[in-house]
């Protein structure tokens, strides 16, 4: 199942900025540098632990996942600085914990050792919380924005049978429509 | 404080986006006008539809609201506000010591969910449903002996319902057999039936239960006013794509034909001349802490069913120590809501709810009363059963495919009826003044004294009744019942400035003018006599289109 940018904008507008519908050139290609700006609060790095995180948290059928989360994260960020900061100090916290015993960042893991770290972090069962242990805010800044993201999309939600999910205006239709399978 | 200090705290984000009806005042300026031909108190619905008319036939209009003019272009924040689990925001804004209120009655009354301060009142989060009373209802005591008649009958408010319908562009079809006599078509066409609605009709047929269309105030097509619904899925409670009707949209007519909204306007009471027949000025606080008169030939109270009988008895004087308008002691009197009964449960097949925000089938077989021995129950089919996907993820304690796995057995196949039931007219449900506590302007605040009667709790219980039912005709491993214990209120305040012939009984006659003062309207769903159980915003709408008639007639 592919991700798109139809999916972008459709997360991107039940996270609250719709405004960037119809403006393709806002989501460029989720580029940002490798030290934070005024115009990108995160970095490159950041981008790639958030892509790290979704890889392990997405379905293993879903692909375009690095455009998706590009994108949508950019975007988000630069609409929301409060935010941004918090994804920033989150993926330092979570890199901290590699680091007691791995040589390696969260983001250069293979796929089996991230998950491990989620589960190791108890983040699975850690309730969000941005002011919370590592864990926690690891949960409400990095992981429940990614899951939030990619179900209230239409892709996400559409793997379970939902293809105008709330905040996805995918007109009246599909409303009436039987079971597609 | 300095001019321009109070000029900022005046000035709203919304002000830079529109400019001021009258020439050489800014559009944050709240200082009152010259004498007026109307004040009228509260945007929402009644207000602004009121504005619209008298405006439109050319007579001077100011509305004072004591809420903020929200920014159209920040109902997407609202919108997430809503969609994102545990975000702590009220929407709308609503809360803190402005809002401060007490709930003394048996049962809780939770009356900040239940409305919003603001430019467009409380149809900024309503769900938009749209139906007229029926005949029985302006004539349930001659009927059936229960509450009491209105002095006005469905023929009365007939046109004006249709007024109503064209003023919201409502979307609707003639299909529902049990509904009053109608001439003309509504306006738009109405929503098709969902596909679980299409499971429901099959049901019931099996039961003799005969189903048929909503009547939505949302555009099923595009109008000069609003493009058609894009479906966002978040009716209630905000619209992000404006295809809801809200009343910002007649505030924008009668500010085009030329009257003065203004903003975050709280009145703190209501000012009459020596004879006590005629109120003079409303008196308004600012943000920057002055008070204001606002003078007018007539008045007009439409601030919904708490504040406007709150504010009748802030406005008490010499001459009328127990609040004005209220030589009947009625003000604040018989307050009602609807009560929500509800069933849910599963299917062993996929459902497809959560595709839209609002409801496309009903029954109103079981609306009119045969007897005495319950009240109205009107049934709904709902689009939106169980949890969205996002719901479940962001609070699931697996990741990945086992995620999905998870995601898929909680979403998809539920299923859910609800119900609205008439609580009928008792003198004790109440709203009072609580002396022990103020607001942010040293007012008393408002207390709702609530309780549910044996007849209410009857009626919640046919309803779960025939919900069961259904679901039980459906298949469904019923999962969830809401009944006359767990109930909750609707959010629709009806009947605390009761309509009457008798000065006695009532606090407004048929023209919606009050008894004790010749110049004093009030409008909204205060003045209902009986509650009944459909949605009120169209009756509120049909009410003030024959206010502003009668208003007309008189200036």
């Amino acid at each position: 199942m592919e991700l798109t940018r139809r999916d972008v904008l459709g997360a991107l507008s039940a996270a609250g900025v719709g405004s960037v519908s119809g403006c393709s050139d806002l989501l460029e290609d989720g580029a940002v540098g490798e030290s934070p700006t005024e115009d990108d609060p995160i970095t490159d790095h950041d981008v790639e632990t958030l892509v790290a995180l979704a890889e392990v948290v997405y379905p293993s059928g879903v692909t375009e996942i690095e455009s998706f989360v590009r994108e949508y994260s950019v975007v988000r960020v630069r609409e929301d600085p409060t935010y941004a900061r918090g994804v920033r100090e989150t993926v330092a916290r979570l890199d901290d914990y590699v680091a007691e015993w791995h040589d390696d960042a969260y983001a250069d893991l293979s796929a089996s050792a991230r998950a491990d770290v989620l589960e190791q972090m108890a983040v699975d069962t850690a309730d969000p919380d941005p002011d919370g242990v590592a864990g926690e805010r690891i949960r409400y800044y990095l992981v429940n924005e990614l899951l939030y993201a990619f179900y209230a999309s239409p892709t996400g939600a559409g793997l379970v049978g939902l293809e105008n999910p709330p905040g996805h205006p995918g007109g009246t239709t599909s409303y009436r429509e039987g079971p597609h399978e | 404080m300095n001019s321009q200090s109070g000029a900022d705290l005046d000035r709203t984000p919304a002000d830079s986006r529109r400019s001021s009806p009258e020439p050489g005042r800014t559009a944050f300026d709240r200082t009152p006008s010259d004498r007026v031909d109307v004040c009228i108190v509260g945007a929402g619905p009644s207000g602004a539809l009121i504005a619209a008319e008298l405006s439109a036939a050319g007579h001077d209009v100011v509305v004072l609201d004591a809420g903020p003019r929200f920014d159209p272009a920040d109902r997407e924040n609202e919108m997430e506000n809503h969609l994102r689990p545990g975000n702590p925001e009220p929407l709308w804004g609503m809360g803190g010591e402005r809002d401060a209120y007490s709930a003394t009655g048996d049962r809780h009354y939770p009356l900040n969910a239940a409305r919003v301060k603001g430019i467009g009142g409380s149809t900024l989060h309503w769900q938009g449903m749209v139906m007229r009373l029926h005949e029985q209802d302006f004539e349930l005591d001659s009927a059936v002996g229960l509450g009491a008649d209105w002095p006005i009958s469905y023929d009365d408010l007939r046109p004006y319902y249709a007024a109503a319908e064209e003023a919201f562009s409502v979307a609707g079809a003639s299909d529902n057999p049990f509904s009053p006599p109608r001439k003309e078509p509504h306006p738009l066409p109405a929503f098709p039936p969902s596909y679980s609605d299409s499971l429901f009709a099959e049901a019931c047929e099996s039961l003799g239960i005969t189903t048929h269309s909503v009547p939505n105030a949302r555009n099923s097509e595009a109008t000069d006013e609003a493009g058609a619904c894009v479906g966002y899925g978040t009716c209630k409670p905000v619209c992000p794509s404006g295809a809801k009707y809200d009343a910002t949209r007649h505030v924008d007519v009668a500010e085009a034909n030329g009257a003065r909204i203004v903003d975050r306007a709280p009145v703190q009471r209501l000012e009459h001349d020596a004879s006590g027949e005629r109120v003079t000025a409303a008196v308004y606080a600012t943000p920057g802490g002055e008070e204001h008169r606002q003078e007018a030939r007539e008045f007009v109270l439409a601030a919904g069913g708490v504040e406007t009988p709150r504010l009748l008895l802030l406005s008490e004087s010499e001459q009328y120590p127990d609040g004005l308008a209220n030589s009947s002691g009625l003000v604040g009197r018989y307050f009602m809501d609807h009560l929500f009964a509800g069933v849910g449960g599963q299917l062993d097949e996929r459902t497809r709810q959560k595709h839209v925000g609002f409801i496309t089938t009903e029954s109103h077989q079981f609306y009119d009363r045969p007897d005495d021995s319950r009240t109205a129950i009107k049934l709904e089919f709902l689009n939106y059963a169980g949890p969205a996907p996002a719901d479940v993820a962001m609070t699931a304690d697996s990741f990945g495919d086992d995620l999905l796995d998870e995601i898929w057995s909680a979403y998809g196949n539920h299923v859910a009826m609800g119900a609205l039931v008439e609580q009928l007219p008792r003198k004790e449900n109440r709203v009072r003044l609580d002396h022990s506590r103020t607001d942010d302007h040293g007012n008393p605040v408002p207390d709702v004294v609530w309780r549910l009667d044996d007849r209410t709790r009857a009626t919640i219980r046919r309803a779960n009744e025939i919900q069961r039912s259904v679901l039980e005709e459906l298949g469904a491993e019923i999962t969830w019942t809401v009944g006359p214990d767990d109930t909750g209120p609707a959010f629709h305040h009806m009947g605390t400035t009761r309509m009457g012939t008798d000065p006695s009984e009532s606090v407004v006659d048929s023209q919606l003018r009050t008894h004790d003062l010749a110049n004093l309207t009030v409008a909204g769903s205060s003045v209902f006599v009986t509650g009944g159980a459909m949605n009120p915003t169209l009756t509120i709408a049909a009410l003030s289109l024959k206010a502003a008639d009668h208003l007309a007639a008189r200036l």
